[in-house]
């Protein structure tokens, strides 16, 4: 599996992103923001959290707009996988590969703990390593993760078993508690929480390692 | 010439933050502010000529995002 993570000014889950990868079996290319073509071959591409553009204007519009990103856009196009993360998200709803948006925390604290995450389908390749239903422990770190899906968005994306995450708790106003959300044809995750972060047991909690093992069973051949 | 954008969450979206300002214009003392929205005001320096359409299509692919927000443009 080729996975290659982007970079902006501001990113800094890059590099967790890229070990999450790495210790999964992936061979990882990280690419700058000002390159315009992704690596030949490249399977998935990271989306890291951070603060692109220390989220000037709107979190992730700055990026969404950023060289890198059209080309982004077009391996998408062409059905490649994508995952992003927490300001990765943001980035993804931006540039429109994944629907909704994210606002403003509904407590308007900036929130940095670990919550009870439920998977809601394991229908989809960075799924598929957990059972419906299983509960995980995940670092969310966001002050706009707060998902914004009307109720046609919400009954289109439920009836679609597009939610690929809901909080247990609600921490940020989310409609619906959706944590994580996938794109139609399920390549592409954008969401809050940070797997990465949850990768390895010496640093507070392996929950999130099967999201990037589940992704290379599927990704080796490809 | 010069263009004014304004950008407001569209009506619907809870805005946390203007909940906030009412809260605390509430404790100051003032009474009767039933709501607030808070909002951007854009100025951009633009060359002559240009036109509302152009600076519309700028909002469109970068000032708002019209999946929440709103916008409307002033030519000054």
């Amino acid at each position: 599996m080729k996975a290659a993570i982007l970079v902006f000014p501001g990113s800094n889950c890059d590099r967790d992103l890229q070990v999450a990868f790495e210790r999964a079996g992936a061979d990882v290319t990280m690419v700058w923001h000002k390159d315009d073509a992704l690596p030949a071959g490249t399977d998935i591409v990271g989306v890291p959290g951070g603060f692109s553009y220390g989220d000037y204007l709107r979190c992730g519009a700055i990026a969404a707009n950023s060289p890198i990103t059209r080309s982004l856009k077009t391996h998408v196009e062409r059905g490649g996988y994508a995952l992003g993360i927490c300001n990765g998200f943001q980035i993804l709803t931006e540039t429109r590969i994944l629907p909704g948006a994210l606002l403003r925390n509904a407590g308007l604290k900036y929130i940095c703990r670990t919550v009870p995450l439920n998977v809601r389908t394991s229908d989809s390749d960075f799924t598929r390593g957990w059972a419906a239903g299983t509960e995980l422990q995940i670092p969310i770190a966001h002050h706009d993760g707060n998902y914004q899906a009307d109720a046609e968005l919400l009954r289109e994306l439920e009836g679609e078993d597009r939610i690929a995450f809901t909080y247990n708790d609600n921490p940020n106003g989310s409609s619906g508690d959706v944590a994580g959300v996938l794109s139609a044809n399920r390549r592409v995750l954008g969401m809050m929480p940070h797997p990465e972060r949850a990768a390895d047991e010496a640093l507070g909690g392996s929950d999130g390692r099967a999201m990037f093992t589940s992704l290379m069973t599927a990704l080796v051949s490809a | 010439m010069k263009a004014r954008v304004h950008v407001m969450l569209k009506n619907g979206v809870l805005d946390p933050q203007g909940e906030a300002v009412r809260h605390a214009l509430g404790s100051l003392g003032f009474e009767g502010v039933s709501g607030v929205r808070q909002g951007k005001v854009i100025d951009l320096d633009l060359a002559e000529g240009t036109s509302e359409e152009t600076v519309r299509e700028m909002c469109e692919k970068l000032l708002a995002n019209t999946v929440i927000e709103s916008y409307s443009v002033e030519l000054i």
